[in-house]
């Protein structure tokens, strides 16, 4: 994965497949104590204590085209080379919360890569006719807020229209960016 | 400044096309976004695509994802579904392969046999 945008993506697509309703992404940037954190929340179907055990292993997959999963490996190898970890908790029928966490300046740190982009495919892949799965992104940059609440979109545009549609998805990648260009200080 | 009440008159705007488009006839375009499409560049692929179809107001046309579908080294791979013809698979997919695609394919009908699958096993 050349950015953490991509690995955001890619793990939240596991949430999607947990059935989840509502996915919860956080990226907390701290240069002062010179950390960088990634959450991502769900209220999935979770893993049971077995499954979390070996889930860190790339032979551990749920997918059936091939015994190999790559996700969170790679994540945890993203994390590991920037003096960071990988935390991962679960309960099933409850859902899952895993922790990214890097040193900020690290040399090894994969840039944020597009936040927009990531957004956009999720909500697209979150709003198939048959089930609808919310996000809320938040992204804090030395105190800085932005933030994008999908349910708050959804209630201003009314239960007719989906959330992929190519016009509002254009609207939100223009809101995200506008958002996180403020809170990055205009740059 | 982009406010929540824009989202009034994209509401108002989208409503006709919305109505075409719930009658799902049309073309499917499905994108493989797992680990190992993302990783080899699905995302601004599907991105690309949505684009073009916004670009071209391409009511009848929905873009889907999928997972693996187990060939991970043809990836990015793209999936068209037309009515009533068979499936057509692209692969190792780049932004301007995808804007092909859609323009010849998806709008003319002429499938670009060049990125299809079956070019590649040759």
């Amino acid at each position: 994965m050349k950015d953490l945008s991509l690995h955001i993506l890619d793990l939240s697509q596991n949430s999607i497949s947990a059935g989840a309703g509502l996915v919860e992404i956080s990226i907390e940037e701290d240069t002062k104590e010179d950390r960088l954190t990634i959450c991502i929340n769900d209220n999935g179907k979770g893993m049971d204590k077995d499954f979390l055990e070996k889930v860190m292993d790339p032979f551990v997959t749920t997918r059936t085209s091939r015994r190999v999963g790559l996700g969170i490996p790679l994540m945890l190898a993203a994390c590991s080379r920037c003096e960071g970890e990988l935390v991962i908790e679960s309960e099933k029928n409850v859902g899952t919360r895993l922790k990214a966490v890097f040193k900020h300046s690290h040399i090894d740190r994969a840039p944020m890569g597009n936040m927009a982009e990531t957004m956009l495919s999720l909500i697209l892949a979150g709003s198939d006719v048959n089930r609808n799965v919310d996000f809320v992104y938040r992204h804090i940059i030395d105190g800085r807020v932005f933030c994008l609440d999908t349910r708050e979109i959804r209630t201003a545009l009314g239960n007719d229209i989906n959330l992929g549609e190519p016009e509002v998805l254009m609207w939100i990648k223009d809101y995200i960016n506008e958002g996180l260009k403020n809170i990055r200080g205009g740059v | 400044m982009k406010t929540i009440q824009e989202l009034e008159e994209i509401r108002k705007k989208t409503l006709d096309t919305i109505n075409i488009r719930k009658d799902r006839s049309g073309t499917r375009i499905v994108v493989g976004m797992a680990t190992c499409g993302i990783a080899a560049g699905a995302r601004p692929v599907l991105l690309t695509i949505m684009d073009e179809i916004k670009k071209h107001d391409l009511s009848d046309v929905v873009v889907a994802q999928t997972g693996c579908i187990g060939m991970c080294r043809l990836e990015p791979i793209v999936e068209v579904y037309k009515p009533g013809e068979e499936k057509v698979t692209y692969v190792k997919v780049n932004p301007s392969k995808a804007i092909r695609i859609v323009n010849e394919h998806i709008m003319k009908g002429k499938v670009v046999e060049g990125y299809t699958i079956g070019a590649e096993s040759k």
